[in-house]
């Protein structure tokens, strides 16, 4: 390098060694994306299995497979984001039924109201409008403080804080008085966790509300229809 | 034969990635709640750091040395996707548990310093070592952490077992009604018992050293007794 060389020269060499470094960089790029497209076709399947067999196990937690006979994966609709339930995305409805006749809605809710932010929910409505059951799918919540309201990590195994929402309605229980006692309700909660548990009753009882009022439109649309809130 | 005895000595504790070089603390410091968790991530990272480390040091003489780091970066973002994949395809329930912590392994700064610090300038075998040796090393870290932090914090070993080996289920060490020690299984009860980690590690090399100069002390002096008085 220490010979004098001309500009033109030198800019040839610089120009080739680009090239040839772009290329090599370009060669990497080209093999290791094939590397993980190959794996990511590869493990599809297996991967869209385990996510189905994921929410057919979140189901059944508030929906109990006996209950209906309908395959849940075809009667299903599109819930549109909407600020009653807490959705930030698209989710789905399922509903079951038994010999055709309406007998639950599941679907998932959020709240952002959680100590450490979203606790995300799925419930499952009867058609008669009790709330057969709920149970907590993600949140944040203190480990050993809030994170009771997830029936594996509360220390009651017997009977769970979420499992107090179980078979109740409106007809038993207000909706004036679905709140946490602290808030003059009917509810539990464990002090010093007041919070959690405030975000899931309060998230359930307006999951509970939206079911009970839609109800009949939910069940009545075709398969795979999007619901769209009523205009006010 | 030596050289693979100087990997291991330098990947399990001289140093290791935690504890002599604090590198990879995002990941400890989330995952290591429990030890299940730890040991699992653990796991995945010496698969990554093998695979790595292995690709590395076969490509290395194809890579040119101006563009090393994106290239070693490609690679191993590569391959953490690839684990991923595969962790989500067959150890589904793990992945529930690691699912966002399995990418942040590419973050993992011990994984490209190991890289460039060693595949880079060494052959396939004993690169292939170095990342086990070096994984090796950080798990047993991790785990130690992991344990710690869950035997305080809830009292118990092993839970969460039952997302591998479905047969098997934690075991309660501490009574039942133990009210749990909430710092240990926050993010600042990693801080602290890492840092207990490394003042024992530090005390273990201060108490060896001493040992070793108070030999060549004695060596060098005569006996005590010709001393002059």
């Amino acid at each position: 390098m220490s010979e004098p060389v001309g500009v033109g020269q030198r800019n040839s060499g610089v120009f080739r060694i680009s090239v040839r470094t772009a290329a090599i960089m370009l060669a990497f790029t080209l093999i290791f994306t094939a590397l993980m497209a190959g794996t990511y076709k590869a493990t599809a399947p297996m991967v869209a299995a385990s996510a189905l067999a994921e929410k057919l196990r979140l189901i059944g937690e508030v929906l109990p497979a006996t209950m209906h006979d309908n395959d849940l994966m075809a009667d299903a609709i599109t819930l549109p984001p909407g600020k009653v339930l807490g959705l930030d995305d698209d989710t789905r409805l399922w509903r079951a039924r038994r010999n055709g006749v309406p007998v639950a809605l599941v679907f998932e809710t959020a709240t952002a109201n959680g100590y450490a932010g979203r606790i995300g929910l799925i419930v499952a409505v009867g058609a008669d409008g009790r709330l057969l059951a709920a149970r907590v799918t993600t949140h944040k919540e203190t480990p050993g403080l809030g994170d009771y309201i997830d029936p594996k990590k509360d220390r009651n195994k017997a009977r769970p804080w979420i499992t107090q929402f179980s078979n109740l309605g409106f007809e038993t229980v207000p909706r004036d008085k679905w709140r946490v006692k602290k808030d003059g309700g009917r509810f539990d909660q464990m002090s010093g966790a007041t919070i959690s548990a405030r975000a899931v009753t309060n998230a359930s009882g307006r999951a509970l509300a939206w079911a009970v009022e839609n109800r009949e439109r939910l069940f009545a649309l075709p398969p795979d229809a999007r619901f769209e809130e009523k205009e006010l | 034969m030596s050289i693979y005895k100087d990997i291991a000595w330098n990947g399990l504790w001289k140093q290791n990635s935690i504890l002599a070089q604090l590198l990879g603390l995002c990941p400890l410091l989330a995952v290591s709640s429990t030890m299940v968790n730890a040991v699992s991530l653990g796991l995945a990272t010496i698969l990554v750091m093998m695979l790595a480390n292995f690709a590395i040091s076969a490509l290395r003489a194809l890579i040119p040395y101006e563009i090393r780091i994106p290239v070693f970066v490609l690679i191993i973002a590569a391959l953490v996707t690839v684990v991923d994949l595969a962790f989500n395809a067959f150890l589904h329930d793990m992945y529930l548990v690691l699912g966002i912590f399995i990418p942040l392994i590419v973050t993992n700064c011990i994984v490209l310093a190991r890289v460039e610090a060693f595949a880079a300038k060494n052959g396939l075998r004993a690169a292939t070592f170095d990342g086990l040796m070096m994984g090796v090393g950080f798990v047993w870290v991790i785990a130690l952490l992991g344990g710690v932090r869950e035997f305080i914090g809830q009292g118990t070993l092993f839970s969460g077992i039952e997302m591998i080996f479905p047969k098997l289920s934690g075991i309660q060490i501490l009574p039942a009604d133990y009210p749990g020690f909430l710092i240990a299984m926050l993010p600042p009860g990693a801080f602290f018992v890492l840092g207990l980690l490394i003042a024992g590690r530090n005390w273990l090399d201060a108490r060896a050293n001493q040992r070793l100069r108070e030999k060549r002390l004695h060596e060098q002096l005569p006996p005590a007794n010709s001393l002059p008085a």
